[in-house]
């Protein structure tokens, strides 16, 4: 009978997996981190996954190493659970992940992770903010890991012009996780000899964030922070009156301020002056039913979407938008485009009856709108995808001549109908606030659904209504705010509103209980 | 031209006599078999067998120096059948191919091979697609060698064991005149290692030098009575050769002490996962020195009865460590237990899972499991009472985060708009039924497109179509088949058949000029020059051919609003008979491997070159993400901005975006918002460029200055 005999022999055999992104260059890290392994006299044995799988799929590679003493070790080709020395994650998610499938134990395992998202499909696709929760995932890693290393790795490999595989090489050496001195990190680097300059500055600079020797990035600034610092520029005369809008705007109680400020300068720069005091106007109504024991949700929302609806997606906006100096310039420093480069930009209209209907004078429009026949015989001659290159002339001249159709904008008929929802939406909001407070807030949140063009908008403006189509049976329960807060959020999961469906459902059963 | 090239690699190869090579398993396989003079190879990719294929395409000038044969099959049923060269002439003969998939595709050909025997040795290197990373079903390529009675050997994962198994299956193959397979796990294709070279050998007869002295038996071709003669050899002849070979070259492994009341029957496939389950016990060390008595089937079919019974008469327990299901390798050796009258208890699937891949922790729990119940002293302390809160409490938490990563769509891919435009029709037309084929197009079926029913098997989209052919139906059936699929046997198998039943349903060929899923190989119709093969066969004269009358061609799938007119065209005509439309455009992946250094350099020779891009204008996007459901192409993704105005991200497209025009097309047909804009930057641009470039900004900046000075503008800081 074999008795218990510990098989101790000195050597330990490293073990090294790096969860990525298919597409990523995860390979081209394998291959370096072999290469480092030999140089520095180890035997190291690499595996991967190759195929269709992979295509921009999360992927795993793996790399065994232990030290050269002439005798050959048994490898194990696949990460285990609990086995793991070194993680490197080339992605926020995927470090996530790693940790999910407990590759990374608070005993042994470096996690280096980089900080940046790729969102996945399901992140994308969902009509609200689908993406994932990023605190949780740092906050587990760290957890989780005997080390964390953590900071945007892609910013760093982008900025040097670059792959990531760069700059998760440069932190694999910062962080020591290896014995092995940067130079031989850096020897590597030169033999595989393409691209070596960019990717030795990415490596330095991610060595450097590692060994904390460069600073960690500013904090990214907040979503909905308003502290930006606007200036604001044209005709004195102008310049004056909205100093005296703004003024008005700032003597509001924070946080109402703070955005009615946001908001003005919105629907000023939509439309003109007047509009903003408009918008002040109502967003005044608000106040006047608020008080600062309930923070002033009422009116921070009525200043967020009063805003927004005052501002409508409509024709004249985009020509507007899209024939502006910062706009060119945007795409310039996007773009990189240098001074010896020529930008050649190409816009995506596809204008139905509808649109035009709505840039109509309000008599005009509606008297097409009033003959389907008339309606549809027009549509057929204009309903098509048309490409305007607004580097050229004619395309230019024609969007610039629809923006100068912007005094005009109330007497068309786009604006009437967006006014008279905006007053109904926005009576109703206030009305119930004065019974319901929160139901109010939350009905003004709503407004949050009204997005997109076209059939887009359609289907949020249908889905507006469902949501609102609640209301009968939520008033004069306690908890109705709270039911229609998760009503919109239903209608923000999909693109159908079949998750609202099913909660308008619910709410019909809590009316018969 | 593959995805993936080997050209500087391939020269490894050239290695001789007391040499060393390091480097992948794919290429050590290659090496072996040039070692081991083979006549001619051939096979069909797929992973992981599709960079054997590269290797094997990439070292054509040193195969053609040996005088081997190299051929790109057509299919694995192709591939295996051109091992009918090794039936009469003493030539070795190697197929290589993705399996099961690919033995299920062959195994007609390989049940004929294997009945008639062959002279020569024919080795069919199979790629065990099972387990994580695989994209096909999860089924084993034992049961082929079972019922076809052909060797099978899974050595160990490590090239010298690979690369020894490519030798001894040779004269395995040759010794008892059978076909042998040899089965290589996913990750030991790429696995890297080293052993030590010896020359290469020229064939003792290449096939240039049979064919000029033909020869045949009839007693080896496969109709009776022949036939039945080959069914007895098979057990009363080639059998034993086999099993006597096998012992006699020790080519099964014993490691660990002898004796002890338990030990481990194991696939040489398994051992590294074996011996690091051990290793983490405190039972082996690095250099797999083990406590446990391991006996490794490098070999596992035929089974050696005899030394299985060796093994285990003197042991109270064994344990089995076979990966998948059935047991095969269980029910035999508990069965040998049987008769040879032992009471050593045979265990395995109690122990370890009968489905699903053998990783690390499954290992390690089902072994430990095993010792703790037969063994345990054997076992120190901690490993006897393990921990029970093993559990991983991080996981549920971050199960609610972490969002899944299926692959999908590679940036910039030709097939994204052509599902975009099915989507769209969809709208229009109402839902209908959607059969998919095997390739990259069969990544419709995840979101945001969501659209395919089944997949049946390659080039058989349109066939697994066909019981869908009703006039009195409102509706047609939409079937894909892709490029690779098509010349694989689709040609045939769907199309023929959709023209010879007179199948209504409407057809769409996804052609990316490549076997694109696979890495990039050419195929018959693609546009590429290629040195060696014949391309340029447009798909369009095969479908005629065939006898379709109703084609239409798009040759730039990008345009959605076409191909959308095609699919509505199709679904509504009056015509009968199949509808094709073959829909083309080059695949994105090779297509920037090919461009982009051209582009670089022309770029730095002072060249004219014209780079686009797409962006979107964020103050124009109203964050619906309509667009992305429309695509999910890498490059356009969500973006928060710094707007406290702003509830939801907006779209955003980043670097990565290589300009195919998808966002364009997609929100002009789908009439989207026009926030979408393509920039193209034009480098090195010459003086009428700049010249006319000069006027327009001229102009323009004008135009916006005068605008700008009477109203007011914000200026961020």
């Amino acid at each position: 009978m074999a008795t218990r005999s510990k098989k101790q022999s000195d050597q330990k055999i490293t073990k090294l997996a790096v969860l990525a992104v298919g597409g990523q260059g995860g390979g081209v890290l394998t291959n370096w981190i072999t290469d480092v392994a030999e140089r520095n006299g180890y035997l190291a044995q690499s595996t991967s996954v190759a195929g269709v799988a992979q295509r921009t799929g999360a992927t795993i590679y793996y790399v065994e190493m232990c030290p050269d003493t002439g005798r050959r070790p048994v490898f194990a080709l696949s990460p285990a659970q609990g086995d793991v020395d070194i993680l490197i994650a080339a992605e926020l998610m995927e470090a996530g992940r790693a940790v999910m499938r407990g590759f990374v134990t608070p005993d042994r395992t470096t996690l280096i992770a980089s900080a940046h998202r790729i969102a996945a499909v399901s992140e994308k696709i969902e009509p609200g903010d689908g993406r994932a929760d990023g605190p949780t995932v740092h906050e587990n890693a760290r957890q989780a890991a005997s080390r964390y290393v953590a900071f945007d790795m892609e910013k760093i490999a982008v900025e040097a012009g670059s792959m990531i595989s760069a700059s998760l090489f440069g932190a694999l050496a910062g962080s020591g996780a290896l014995p092995f001195a940067r130079e031989s990190y850096e020897e590597t680097i030169r033999a595989s000899g393409r691209g070596v300059k960019a990717s030795l500055a990415a490596f330095g600079m991610a060595y450097d964030r590692a060994t904390g020797v460069a600073a960690p990035d500013a904090a990214e600034p907040a979503a909905g922070s308003a502290g930006k610092d606007v200036s604001v520029r044209g005709p004195d005369r102008l310049v004056a009156e909205w100093r005296r809008l703004a003024g008005r705007a700032g003597a509001y109680p924070e946080p109402v301020a703070a955005m009615a400020l946001a908001g003005l300068r919105k629907v000023v720069d939509y439309q003109d002056l007047a509009y903003g005091a408009d918008y002040l106007d109502r967003v005044d109504e608000a106040l006047a039913l608020d008080d600062a024991g309930r923070g002033h949700a009422l009116s921070t929302a009525a200043a967020k979407h009063v805003a927004n609806a005052m501002c409508y997606d409509d024709i004249l906006r985009v020509a507007d938008l899209k024939t502006r100096t910062a706009r060119e310039a945007r795409i310039r420093r996007e773009m990189s485009v240098g001074d010896s480069n020529v930008l050649q930009v190409t816009e995506y209209f596809h204008p139905r009856i509808e649109e035009v209907c709505g840039t109509l004078p309000a008599g005009l429009g509606r008297f097409i709108e009033s003959r389907p026949g008339l309606a549809k015989w027009i549509d057929r001659r204009i309903n098509r995808g048309r490409r305007i290159r607004t580097d050229s002339l004619t395309g230019f001249g024609a969007l610039w001549v629809i923006g100068t159709l912007r005094p005009w904008r109330r007497g068309l008929l786009r604006h009437q109908v967006e006014t008279a929802h905006l007053q109904r939406w926005y009576a109703l909001a206030l009305d119930t606030a004065r019974r319901d407070y929160a139901l109010g807030v939350e009905i003004l949140n709503c407004r949050r659904l009204i997005k997109g063009y076209s059939d887009t908008h359609m289907r949020a403006h249908s889905k507006f209504d469902r949501v609102l189509s609640g209301l009968p049976l939520l008033e004069g329960r306690a908890d109705a705010a709270d039911w229609l807060r998760r009503l919109r959020e239903a209608a923000l999961k999909d693109e159908k509103g079949d998750m609202l469906d099913g909660a308008l459902k619910t709410v019909a059963t809590l009316e018969a209980a | 031209m593959a995805e993936r090239s080997f050209v500087k690699e391939v020269e490894k190869l050239r290695l001789g006599a007391g040499e060393t090579f390091h480097g992948e398993g794919i290429l050590a396989i290659t090496k072996a078999l040039l070692q081991s003079g083979v006549g001619y190879v051939g096979g069909y990719q797929g992973a992981p067998i599709s960079h054997l294929m590269d290797v094997l395409a990439d070292a054509q000038d040193i195969l053609g120096e040996l005088g081997v044969h190299y051929e790109a099959s057509a299919s694995e049923a192709t591939a295996t059948a051109m091992l009918a060269a090794s039936v009469h002439y003493p030539i070795r003969g190697a197929c290589a191919f993705k399996s099961a998939v690919g033995l299920n595709v062959a195994s007609d050909a390989l049940a004929n091979l294997a009945s008639g025997g062959v002279t020569g040795g024919a080795l069919i290197i199979v790629g065990e697609d099972y387990g994580e990373g695989s994209s096909i079903m999860q089924e084993r390529s034992h049961p082929f060698a079972m019922k076809s009675q052909v060797w099978l050997l899974d050595p160990r994962a490590n090239l010298p064991s690979i690369v020894q198994a490519v030798e001894d299956g040779f004269e395995l193959s040759e010794v008892s005149n059978t076909p042998v397979m040899l089965m290589v796990r996913i990750r030991s294709c790429h696995v890297s290692g080293s052993f030590e070279t010896k020359d290469n050998r020229r064939p003792t007869m290449t096939v240039a030098e049979a064919l000029e002295t033909p020869r045949r038996d009839t007693n080896r071709i496969v109709l009776p009575p022949a036939s039945f003669l080959h069914e007895k050899e098979k057990v009363e002849k080639r059998m034993p050769q086999a099993v006597e070979f096998i012992r006699s070259r020790k080519i099964n492994e014993f490691f660990g002490p002898q004796g002890g009341k338990s030990g481990i029957i194991l696939q040489g496939g398994m051992y590294n996962a074996v011996i690091r389950a051990l290793q983490r016990l405190g039972l082996a060390d690095v250099y797999g020195e083990t406590d446990v008595p391991l006996y490794v089937l490098n070999a596992v079919y035929p089974l050696i009865d005899d030394e299985v019974i060796a093994f285990c008469e003197d042991k109270e327990t064994v344990l089995i460590v076979e990966e998948g299901q059935p047991n095969y390798l269980e029910q035999a050796i508990a069965s040998m237990m049987h008769k040879a009258a032992l009471d050593t208890r045979i265990l395995g699937k109690e122990m370890l899972p009968m489905a699903g891949e053998y990783t690390g922790q499954v290992m390690l729990d089902g072994i430990s499991a095993y010792l703790r119940a037969h063994a345990p002293q054997m076992l120190a302390a901690q490993f006897l009472a393990p921990n029970a809160s093993g559990e991983n409490a991080l996981a549920a938490d971050l199960a609610k985060v972490v969002p899944g990563r299926p692959p999908g769509f590679c940036t910039g891919c030709p097939e994204r708009p052509i599902f975009a435009a099915t989507k769209l029709i969809e709208q229009e037309l109402g839902p209908h039924h959607i059969a998919s084929d095997i390739g990259c197009h069969l990544f419709s079926i995840m979101p945001p497109f969501e659209l395919g029913a089944t997949t049946m098997g390659y080039g058989l989209g349109p066939a697994s179509a066909s019981a869908f052919n009703a006039p009195d139906a409102k509706r047609r059936s939409i079937s894909f088949v892709g490029d690779g699929g098509f010349w694989h046997n689709g040609l045939t198998s769907s199309i023929g058949n959709a023209v010879f039943n007179q199948n209504d349903g409407v057809i769409v060929i996804v052609d990316n000029y490549y076997s694109a899923a696979t890495g990039g190989q050419d195929i018959l119709s693609s546009r590429a020059d290629n040195r060696s093969k014949s391309t340029q066969h447009p798909i369009t004269d095969a479908v005629k051919g065939m006898g379709v009358k109703w084609i239409r061609h798009i040759d730039r799938t990008y345009d959605v609003n076409k191909v959308r007119a095609a699919l509505r065209e199709a679904l509504t005509t009056e015509e009968k008979g199949p509808k094709v439309i073959v829909a083309s455009s080059e695949c994105m992946l090779n297509r920037q491997r090919r461009e982009k250094p051209l582009a670089a350099k022309a770029i730095a020779g002072g060249e004219r070159v014209v780079k686009p891009r797409f962006g979107v204008d964020e103050d124009v996007c109203t964050g619906d993400h309509a667009c992305m459901r429309l695509s999910g192409c890498p490059s356009l993704s969500v973006k928060t901005l710094d707007d406290p105005l702003r509830d939801d991200p907006v779209a955003s497209i980043d670097h990565t975006c290589v300009g195919c025009g998808n966002c364009g097309e997609v929100a002009e047909a789908a009439v989207l918002c026009p926030s979408f804009y393509r920039a193209d930057v034009v480098h090195n641009p010459g003086r009428w460029d700049r010249f006319m470039d000069g006027v327009r900004r001229g102009v323009t900046h004008f135009l916006q200055s005068r605008r700008e000075k009477r109203r007011l503008t914000f200026i961020e800081a």
